[in-house]
């Protein structure tokens, strides 16, 4: 395909190209903004083709320029690892841009905003390139700003001037914790690219506390339970097509930070930090998808379930440190394949999602499911691709949501091989965590998919939507053929992510297109496999032969009548299961531990005519005890030293004495 | 791995085996209920006269029903014929067997129950919102006692596709394992809670409001009912037939066996199932059924037994290291 | 050795069982049918090791166990809940749910600890003590998360189940330390039914909260 050699320049050209589109919108914005999409899309492909030649032969290349810092200077770096990154991230900003290119140039297309688009693209990519901790850092704030920015952009709406509000702070408190962990990583000597810090060796306790500010600096951004709080205000908030980038592509460059710091340049894995991180994403991939069944909002549905899939790679990337630290590399291997394996997936179908919703948005006007509804009549393409979505986030045969969930449990399947009784305990308990979340998440997506396409129509705007323009279909479907094929193809992408696993655990899964009809095998075809291709012919051919028997032999008739509905059909859409209805056994079960669910209802008195009223409150205690009530005292703190600003002379001259008298004691008891 | 003529026969023969005996199960079920009742019951082949008769009627859809209302049935049936076509009945080692994952035959019984529920929201009533809402909180507590039952059979086997471990434990000697009692009472609570019986859901009620399953169904008939009914009844012989290969593999044959090894290995089979429906069927009279928010703490019960079951077999395996 | 460890192993489960089934129920009648079941459970499993280990003095243990614990003590219990005419609904501080999760955790934790504290013992000895503290526990769970006097004396009983169950696996315990520990919580038993006769005459109900409101030191 392409030499591998050439491949750093051309990743410099594609850069130039998204950088120069979003020059060029800030130059001559009337003229030029509108190209800012095609332009995207060219970039794209570029960086895609570069990224799969580097991927797929497991080449390394690096270079340094003499920008930047004068002492270490802008390191690159494309290895398999930022391949198989940059292919997620580059495919997703393909797609996001088939879908600008069908947004309405005058009413929702904005000068002021779409270069923003451009320029959170190059950074995206900067950051995969990045070789040294300067670069990473810098283009990972450049990447939140340009987010951020992105956000802000229906800035008229409250909502979304505080969700762009919170999004800064969590931004800044993840970039500073990313500083304390480079520092931590770079030592006195202060050697910042990342040849040095590779080579460098860790004292335990730096190490684990590095690993602490880590998991904070990247975690806020990928959203894991506790650092999440910011994502179910700011995905939404933002225009679809970038919600589907924010929620799709940017929480896997975090997960690609996390990956090239812990696996790569921490060096040697331990078994408390593989055991913390499968805690923590056995927890967000639980109590997301609980927050998630609790939403009305398509967009804060969708995106509470980034929370949850971010949980099921964690798992999968705790499993792969815990068997490194174990001395099994194929173990690991596995557990990395299973992890990164639904990083790409998660791209596909949670872009495929958004970009619906974002259909649904456009055509209704609408993001409340309690106001939709029947909208697979009136747009029929947009619910047939939903529903692969769906399928697909569900984790269901033949799609690719499976495969990965496969191998997760496959590699959990693994697990007597660790030797730490706890440990041990701990993996199956994440195991039926994970049956668990699987199962909530299918729960979610037939309320989500069920409320919003099916059923009848309940406003006028839902009764009187359209179907959304031919560039949104093209780009859906180009994510929905993908989910398909990974789910019936998943060897391809396993061989794919074999060279990155030997460069990483020195290891990796036995090479799978050699494997009988095409399946997969983690261990060897004599135990478990799996052959999605064989699943998905046999129901095709089940499917095809019950349709012909059935045309044969039953009688053809259809007629069409109103509703049964047990003899007192109604004829008020307001009757049909609400959002909140579907989700009511659930909340039952596990609202009253989780959210201290409760369920008010006001009866009139008899003979009044007024409506009987039910209500029912959530109270989030993770956004109670770690932020307001911290939050709480910080100003309450604050408050009492507000006292500071109104002394007299004197008092003034008082306190700058004391603090000098302190000072000096300090100096001489120090030395 | 070029397949031979016996195993894509014996394959055939599995998925047609299945679909001929499923109504017989559920028709055993009910008549002996009815036994138990003192009443006469229906004739053992009812539930074939049943499905004749309802392919032969018109089918009448709703008004507001869209397409998805009329292809669910057909993919409700190819999904749990597919899975129940994977389970090995009279023999292992048949054409397709290696792809009988017991995860992947989970997941397929999965897809089933998401497009029934979405059938039984597809009209925009309430009482198919009921149905379904319920179907998905009986279906979240059930799964990870599934898993955990598989993940307990899975260790103790080293594989996770159903031949092996059918194989592993035949060739166990026997022996008295609290952790595969605790597993198979886990798996028959799970069974009972996925397959909409007492003390889960009623099968046989007719009022609406205490309905799981046959709330989704509300709106179907003729033909289309058919094939949803013959998907469950398929569902219930698929579960039996998971519990009888995992935890009572004695007589399956093997491929080579040769006919007559697979002749006994079917009348083997045939036998362990009839009873198994005679158990339910007196099971089903002896119970009542629980109201909705009690099944939470039935089915945490398959739960814990199954989380109690790995821990022992961890506790054995480190003991006896 | 097989068939040793298989049986006793069996039955230490089936208590373990026995306690999360405690741990499940609501109505006073079925704990205390359940301890029953679970002090026969035990006298078999004491039994049991009587004979594998060859020493005939535990069958005295089993006896004591499968009489008093199995039948005497809950028919006590019977009467006095009848006489007494107390509420036969038990209320649980936390949902059944969640406290059968602790419980699997307290599970768990007994575990890991035994197995790494008995490294080199007997297997008989170190799964016999794994599950009897296991069983200890989860009698404690019971006693914190229930409201009830009676059932607070059933768990205090399930308590000193685990504590025989570990006591005959280790092989440690002589028969006079036996039967006086058989005799003290005879002795306890007494004590508690007198208090809480006394409870229900005062407040007319064996729900403990009712005592808060008299503790001596509250302002």
């Amino acid at each position: 395909m392409i030499d591998p050699g050439a491949s750093l320049q051309l990743m410099a050209v594609a850069l130039a190209l998204f950088g120069g589109c979003a020059g060029l919108a800030v130059i001559a914005p009337r003229r030029t903004f509108a190209f800012v999409y095609i332009l995207c899309i060219a970039a794209a492909l570029l960086a895609l083709a570069v990224d799969l030649t580097v991927m797929l032969t497991g080449s390394v290349l690096s270079g340094r320029l003499p920008l930047g810092l004068p002492t270490i200077g802008l390191n690159v770096r494309l290895d398999a690892l930022s391949a198989f990154f940059g292919v997620v991230v580059n495919f997703g900003i393909l797609t996001a841009s088939l879908y600008g290119l069908g947004l309405n140039r005058e009413s929702e297309l904005s000068p002021r905003v779409e270069p923003f688009f451009a320029a959170f693209a190059a950074a995206m990519n900067a950051v995969l390139l990045a070789d040294d901790a300067y670069s990473f850092l810098f283009s990972w704030e450049l990447m939140s700003v340009t987010s951020w920015a992105l956000v802000l952009a229906r800035h008229e709406d409250a909502e979304s001037r505080r969700a762009a509000h919170l999004y800064l702070i969590m931004a800044s408190i993840g970039t500073i914790a990313l500083l304390f962990a480079f520092g931590g990583m770079a030592g006195p000597a202060g050697g910042y690219d990342f040849a040095t810090i590779r080579a460098a060796r860790l004292d335990p306790l730096l190490a684990g506390l590095v690993l602490a500010a880590v998991l904070v600096g990247t975690g806020s951004k990928a959203g894991i339970i506790p650092l999440h709080v910011w994502l179910p205000l700011a995905h939404p908030a933002a225009p679809s097509h970038v919600s589907a980038l924010m929620s799709g592509v940017m929480t896997k460059v975090a997960v690609y930070g996390l990956v090239r710091i812990v696996f790569d340049l921490l060096g040697e894995p331990s078994l408390w930090a593989s055991a913390t991180i499968l805690i923590l994403g056995g927890a967000s991939a639980l109590l997301g998808v609980l927050y998630a069944l609790m939403q009305h909002d398509l967009k804060r549905l969708l995106a509470y379930h980034t929370v949850e899939n971010i949980g099921i790679i964690f798992i999968g990337l705790g499993l792969s440190l815990a068997f490194a630290a174990s001395n099994y590399p194929e173990l690991a291997a596995l557990a990395l394949t299973a992890a990164l394996f639904h990083v790409f997936n998660h791209s596909l179908f949670k872009a495929l999602l958004f970009l619906g919703s974002g259909a649904v948005l456009h055509s209704t006007g609408k993001r409340d499911l309690e106001e939709l509804g029947g909208l697979i009549h009136r747009m029929p393409g947009t619910s047939i691709l939903f529903l692969v979505g769906c399928v697909a986030i569900s984790a269901l045969p033949p799609l690719n949501g499976f495969v990965s969930e496969w191998l997760t449990f496959q590699a959990i399947l693994q697990s007597p091989n660790l030797h730490l009784l706890p440990l041990k305990v701990l993996v199956p308990t994440i195991g039926a965590a994970l049956a668990l979340s699987a199962a909530l998440a299918a729960a979610c997506f037939v309320k989500a998919f069920g409320i919003t396409f099916l059923g009848r129509p309940r406003t006028d705007a839902a009764r009187q939507a359209e179907e959304t323009n031919r560039f949104a279909l093209t780009a859906m479907g180009i994510l929905a053929a993908a989910c398909l094929l990974a789910g019936l193809f998943p060897g391809l992408v396993i061989d794919a992510l074999a060279p990155l696993n030997s460069a990483l655990l020195g290891a990796h899964m036995p090479t799978q297109t050699s494997m009988p009809w095409l399946s997969i095998a983690p261990i060897g075809a004599s135990q478990s496999s799996y052959n999605g291709l064989l699943i998905f012919l046999f129901i095709i051919v089940s499917a095809g032969l019950t349709a012909f028997v059935v045309r044969r032999i039953a009688s053809h008739a259809v007629r069409r009548a109103p509703a049964w509905d047990c003899g007192f059909p109604d004829l008020s859409p307001n009757t049909q299961y609400t959002a909140s209805s579907f989700a009511q056994p659930i909340r039952r079960v596990y609202g009253k531990t989780v959210f201290s669910a409760e369920e008010h209802v006001e009866m009139p008195p008899p003979g009044s005519m007024a409506p009987a009223r039910f209500h029912v409150t959530l109270r989030d205690h993770i956004w109670d005890a770690l932020y307001a009530a911290p939050a709480q005292q910080v100003l309450s703190q604050a408050r009492r030293l507000n006292v500071l600003q109104f002394l007299t002379i004197r008092r003034y001259l008082i306190l700058m004495f004391v603090v000098l008298v302190i000072l000096l004691i300090t100096v001489t008891v120090g030395t | 791995m070029l397949p031979s003529l016996t195993s894509f026969l014996g394959q055939g023969m599995q998925m047609v085996l299945v679909l001929v005996l499923a109504p017989g199960i559920a028709g055993l079920t009910r008549i002996v209920k009815a036994r138990l009742m003192r009443r006469r019951g229906p004739p053992l082949l009812q539930p074939y006269h049943d499905l004749h008769k309802l392919i032969r009627k018109e089918a009448i859809i709703a008004e507001s029903a869209s397409w998805l209302f009329r292809v669910a049935p057909y993919l409700i049936f190819a999904f749990s014929w597919v899975a129940a076509a994977l389970v090995p009945t009279f023999a292992t080692g048949l054409m397709f067997s290696w792809t009988g994952d017991v995860i992947v035959i989970i997941a397929l019984l999965g897809s089933a129950r998401f497009f029934q529920t979405l059938a039984g929201m597809d009209v925009g009533t309430a009482f198919g919102g009921i149905g379904s809402s319920r179907e998905v909180m009986i279906a979240t507590l059930a799964e990870p006692a599934m898993l955990l039952v598989v993940l307990n059979l899975a260790l103790a086997a080293g594989s996770s596709r159903l031949p092996a471990i059918a194989d592993h434990f035949v060739a166990q000697p026997l022996a008295i394992r609290i952790s595969l009692a605790l597993a198979l009472m886990s798996l028959v609570i799970v069974a009972l809670a996925e397959n909409a019986r007492i003390p889960v859901d009623n099968p046989a009620t007719h009022l609406e409001l205490t309905m799981v399953h046959e709330a989704m169904v509300l709106e179907y008939s003729g033909r289309h009912l058919a094939m949803i009914e013959a998907a469950s009844q398929l569902k219930l012989v698929m579960y039996i037939s998971l519990i009888v290969c995992l935890f009572l593999p004695f007589g399956i044959a093997t491929v080579n066996d040769g006919f007559l090894a697979w002749i006994a290995g079917f009348a083997i089979f045939a036998g362990k199932l009839s009873l198994t429906a005679i158990l339910l069927g007196v099971w089903e009279v002896s119970i009542a059924k629980m109201r909705v928010f009690r099944v939470s703490e039935f089915l945490s019960v398959a739960f814990i037994f199954a989380f109690l079951a790995i821990m022992l077999s961890f506790l054995t395996q480190e003991v006896l290291r | 050795m097989n068939s040793a460890y298989d049986v006793s192993h069996f039955l230490a489960g089936l208590m373990l069982v026995a306690s999360f089934a405690l741990l499940y129920q609501d109505r006073i009648l079925a704990v205390l049918r359940t301890f029953a079941v679970q002090a026969i459970i035990l006298a078999l499993a004491v039994a049991w090791e009587a004979w594998v280990q060859d020493r005939p003095h535990l069958f005295i243990t089993a006896g004591l166990a499968f009489g008093l614990k199995g039948f005497v003590i809950p028919m006590a219990l019977h009467r006095m809940i009848f006489r007494l005419g107390i509420h036969r609904e038990v209320e649980q501080v936390v949902g059944v749910g969640l406290t059968m999760l602790f419980g699997l955790g307290l599970v768990a934790l007994s575990l890991s600890l035994t197995l790494k504290a008995t490294t080199g013992a007997p297997s008989l000895a170190r799964e016999g003590l794994a599950i009897a503290l296991a069983i200890i526990l989860l009698g404690l769970l019971m006693m914190i998360t229930r409201r009830n006097a009676v059932t607070q004396i059933i768990g205090f009983m399930s308590i000193e189940n685990g504590l025989i169950l570990g006591a005959t696996g280790a092989r440690g315990m002589p028969l006079v330390v036996e039967i006086s520990v058989a005799f003290s919580v005879l002795i306890a038993l007494f004590v508690f039914a007198v208090f809480v006769f006394r409870i229900r005459e005062r407040f007319d109900t064996v729900d403990v909260a009712a005592l808060e409101s008299v503790r001596g030191d509250r302002q």
